[in-house]
């Protein structure tokens, strides 16, 4: 039961106890093979839509649910976590970084067409912005729409796609105006279009993720599935970053946590030299120096949703989260390995995984120099 | 149809139990309390029998403390109408619990009272059974299966042969054992919906019930350490061993 907390209601709790008995009966037990098979049913998608968590946070009317503050999207990443994958999240939400700007500026018809199946967990929903040329320099891509009466015709390719493979529909950034970030457009482009073709890559971790390359060769896309006006898009895909960085900075969290748990799990139980590790003394400094750092980016966390939750836009403080969280993720990661032994080096551990998959998170998301630049310029250096 | 559902306040069965040092208890400090969870499978059973539109209410029933409102809330999110909290601060004997539901059940007069077969904090197995012969109305207990027809019940029961079928006459009391069905995880609409449902607080007073004297905890230990085990080579050496220790 936790202490007493400013953010936690009796409502918040019951909530977490639902996610993690739903964690722990349907995905710790398969996450090992999924993992192996570099997948996972897709059937999965209709099952966490079933449970009610794949739209949490969405608006009811396109089967979502809505939810009176961030703490339940917290609660639900950091349970989430506790099975050790950050696959199994990047793809069963690939909708959470792809769907934000369809429902931010799309049309009544586009939400129904290309929101409501995806939270019902029968459409499978990617992002594609970043390019071969470059991931950081968003403002610079290069693959073209071009209006052709009723039809954009699309030219170009995008790359490091979550669910790549497996999505039935792509939000893309499309560049349909100028150079920069004013000539950036959002089309939401299907699977099935003529001219669209995508190859599967592999990756160091979130194996059970699909992610691919993905290319457009006059991609014939209906001038109807443009989000929002033209040339605006940019901003749009901005606009969800702050949410995003809170989300990739609960999963370090929690995912740090998973590992701690392991090892001190194991440092209980592994016995050397006629005593259990955990009677070392420079085991135990270890996991409280772990634990120690781990608990600071939880309360920085907890204390930006709250801020965030207010209204507020704190894109500095968010940027320093998102590098105080992976980064923390990284070494936690790496002792949790180290206290384990081969063990933690063998696949079947989690911190095996979590030490694999810790990497991506200082990379997606805005990669931590990004980070520091724009927190530094927001700070008015 | 009206179906009345006891839940208990308990430990979380993930929970490490620990005895506190003096023997007076388990520790209970900062401790995660959940449902009871054969309670969870009876409030899922009446919830079903509602959604099948055999039952037209379902109302739960706690005793405990203030705290015992979270589980309360919880059945309210599993689907009961309303809910009745019976506020008593003490532990509560099996008998003393078996009274106390006695009287909700006068003043609820429900066709059907559906229980957990057992509280995993002390494992009992009576309230349900004592509630049944106070009342003077049949019990089926242990149920794996459950079927209403008009006024009657056949309860498919777990015993240690196996498997036994008996009818039972409605009102009943019916206690759920692990196989009756597998609880729905609480959506989080249905959870924050329950924070309106009605609660009703009474005390033993209110409902005319004393505390059945007679039975009283003396100490409580953890059980015994268990000695490793020893491996044997041959099936002689097994009953050899066997033997020396007076087992065959
Ligand atoms: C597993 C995985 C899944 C992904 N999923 C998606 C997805 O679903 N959709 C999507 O659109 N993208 C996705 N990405 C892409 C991700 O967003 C990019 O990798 C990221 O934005 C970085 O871009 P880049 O890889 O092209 O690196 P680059 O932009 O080439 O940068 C390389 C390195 O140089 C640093 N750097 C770049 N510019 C500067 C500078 N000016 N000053 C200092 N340092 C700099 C970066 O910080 C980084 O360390 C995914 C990536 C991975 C690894």
């Amino acid at each position: 039961m936790p202490a007493a907390s400013p953010y936690y209601t009796p409502e918040h709790e019951s909530f977490r106890d639902q996610v993690r008995r739903f964690v722990s009966e349907e995905i710790a037990p398969n996450i090992d093979a999924w993992d192996e098979a570099n997948t996972f049913p897709r059937e999965f998608y209709k099952q966490a839509a079933e449970v009610g968590i794949l739209g949490i946070g969405y608006p009811e009317q396109y089967g979502g649910v809505e939810v009176p503050d961030r703490f339940y999207g917290l609660i639900m990443v950091e349970e989430l976590s506790r099975a050790g994958s950050g696959g199994i999240m990047a793809s069963l939400f690939s909708h959470g970084i792809s769907i934000p700007p369809i429902l931010a500026v799309g049309s009544e018809e586009q939400k129904q067409r290309f929101v409501a199946p995806v939270l019902a967990g029968e459409r499978i929903s990617a992002l594609a912005v970043t390019e071969p040329s470059g991931g950081s320099d968003v403002a610079n891509l290069k693959t073209t729409a071009r209006l052709e009466d009723d039809h954009y015709v699309v030219n170009g390719s995008k790359t490091f796609i979550t669910s790549g493979m497996r999505a039935d529909q792509y939000t893309v950034a499309v560049r349909t105006g100028e150079a920069g970030m004013g000539g950036v457009s959002i089309l939401v482009i299907e699977a099935d279009t003529p001219g669209f073709s995508r190859t599967p890559l592999k990756k160091m971790g979130w194996w059970c993720s699909d992610t691919a390359t993905l290319y457009f060769d006059n991609c014939k896309v209906p001038a109807g599935n443009l989000i929002g006006p033209e040339n605006m898009g940019f901003i749009s895909i901005m606009r969800n970053f702050n949410d995003e960085r809170i989300a990739l900075a609960a999963q370090a969290h929690g995912l740090a946590q998973c590992a701690i748990d392991e090892a001190t799990e194991w440092a209980r139980e592994r016995v050397t030299f006629g005593k259990p590790l955990i009677k070392n003394q420079v085991i135990r400094h270890k996991l409280v120096d772990m634990q120690m750092r781990t608990n600071a980016v939880k309360a920085y966390l907890e204390q930006l949703v709250y801020r965030v939750d207010q209204g507020e836009s704190p894109i500095a403080e968010l940027c320093m989260l998102k590098n105080l969280a992976t980064s923390n993720c990284e070494y936690v990661a790496g002792e949790a390995v180290q206290i384990l032994g081969g063990a933690g080096y063998m696949r079947g551990a989690k911190s095996e995984r979590i030490f694999r998959e810790t990497k991506v998170l200082s990379i997606g998301g805005g990669a931590s120099e990004i980070m520091k630049d724009l927190a530094s310029r927001q700070m008015g250096h | 149809m009206k179906v009345l559902v006891s839940v208990k306040r308990v430990v979380d069965y993930n929970v490490r139990i620990q005895v506190k040092g003096d023997g007076s208890g388990v520790n209970l400090d900062g401790v995660k309390m959940s449902m009871n969870p054969f309670d969870e499978i009876a409030m899922e059973e009446a919830v079903r029998l509602k959604e099948a539109g055999t039952a037209e209410e379902v109302i739960a029933v706690t005793i405990g403390g203030d705290k015992a409102e979270e589980q309360l809330r919880s059945a309210l999110a599993f689907g009961a109408d309303r809910a009745i909290h019976v506020k008593v601060n003490e532990e509560v004997s099996p008998l003393t619990a078996a009274r106390i539901l006695k009287a909700v059940f006068e003043k609820e007069q429900p066709g059907l009272f559906l229980m957990g077969k057992q509280a995993i904090d002390d494992d009992n197995n009576q309230t349900g059974q004592m509630t049944s012969a106070l009342l003077g109305i049949p019990q089926a207990t242990f149920a794996g299966e459950l079927k209403i027809d008009g006024n009657k019940a056949t309860v498919v029961r777990e015993v240690d042969a196996g498997l036994e079928t008996i009818e039972v006459d409605l009102p009943a009391v019916v206690t759920a054992d692990l196989r009756l069905n597998e609880p729905r995880y609480l959506k989080l609409p249905d959870i924050m919906k329950a924070k309106r449902k009605p609660v009703e607080t009474v005390s033993m007073a209110d409902l005319g019930v004393e505390a059945a004297p007679g039975l009283t905890v003396t100490k409580t230990s953890p059980p015994p350490a268990r000695a490793a085990g020893i491996k044997v080579k041959t099936v002689d050496e097994l009953v050899a061993a066997l033997k020396d220790k007076g087992l065959v």
